[in-house]
């Protein structure tokens, strides 16, 4: 297993984690009072599931085994690998940590945080589509 | 990697790409506010990445890797995973165009009628390649 997809698999393990425990903080709103900032991590909650752990742990495993491009390069541009990584968990959790402030201080330098993180989860898609599209074909037979 | 799942994979790639776009734009607009008709988006943004994405690479990934039979065909009759392939990819449109163009509820209606039609098909033709070692 290639490190970036070691990566991936152990951060996706972690968003599993912390989403299944922003979940139970989430649920416990309904029986006690929590500070209001809280509740605006709701759709934090649904994206550090969908983006922190299904479509990394999908990241992971398509880096690691899907068909190689050639012997030379098997999986593509490594480094643009990295950039999907870096770009999508910066992404997330800029995100994680503006969603809320940006709720409480709307005018705020916040706002400006979301906008980046949309762009970096953006820049990070678009990365790993390109590196990963020429994989998606019959087994290598040699060039 | 056969071809019929080259084709769920790189459709699946297609909705990431139309997924985070839509995403992407949605929380600018919560940083930044753009335009309001941009909540719109939100169950085209929910319906590529859930069934688009993650549910399409899915069955395409179930089409290559499920066990093959020694003799031709080896994944048996691959009928119902192409026409699976159609219906989803028309259900799924039909399901997330309906609040942006405003279609008749209908609209929704038919496209799950359709993914419910998808998975149906590809389950028929996916169920006898679910086995042991022994067959």
């Amino acid at each position: 297993m290639p490190p970036l997809t070691r990566w991936h698999i152990k951060s996706a393990f972690i968003y599993l984690a912390v989403a299944m425990a922003l979940g139970m903080v989430l649920a416990l709103g309904a029986v006690m009072q929590l500070p209001t900032w809280i509740a605006y991590l709701s759709p934090v909650f649904f994206h550090l599931i969908m983006v922190g752990w299904v479509t990394q742990m999908i990241f992971g495993v398509i880096f690691w085994m899907f068909p190689i491009v050639t012997r030379a390069r098997p999986r593509g541009n490594e480094k643009l690998g990295w950039a999907v990584y870096i770009l999508l968990n910066v992404g997330l959790l800029l995100r994680v940590l503006s969603e809320p402030l940006n709720a409480i201080n709307p005018q705020d330098v916040w706002g400006w945080g979301l906008v980046l993180s949309a762009l970096f989860q953006w820049l990070a898609a678009v990365f790993f589509v390109y590196n990963s599209w020429p994989r998606v074909k019959e087994r290598y037979r040699g060039d | 990697m056969p071809k019929l799942s080259q084709w769920y994979i790189k459709f699946s790639f297609g909705y990431l790409l139309l997924g985070f776009t839509f995403g992407a734009l949605l929380l600018a607009h919560k940083g930044q506010p753009i335009h309001p008709a941009f909540w719109n988006w939100l169950p085209a943004h929910i319906e590529f990445l859930l069934f688009g994405w993650v549910a399409q690479l899915t069955l395409g990934m179930a089409f290559w890797i499920l066990p093959r039979y020694w003799k031709e065909p080896r994944r048996g009759n691959t009928t119902g995973a192409y026409v699976a392939l159609i219906l989803l990819n028309v259900g799924i449109w039909l399901t997330a165009m309906g609040p942006v163009l405003r279609l008749s509820p209908w609209a929704l209606i038919l496209g799950r009628a359709l993914e419910v039609g998808a998975a149906l098909a590809f389950a028929h033709a996916a169920f006898p390649r679910v086995v042991g070692r022994e067959g």
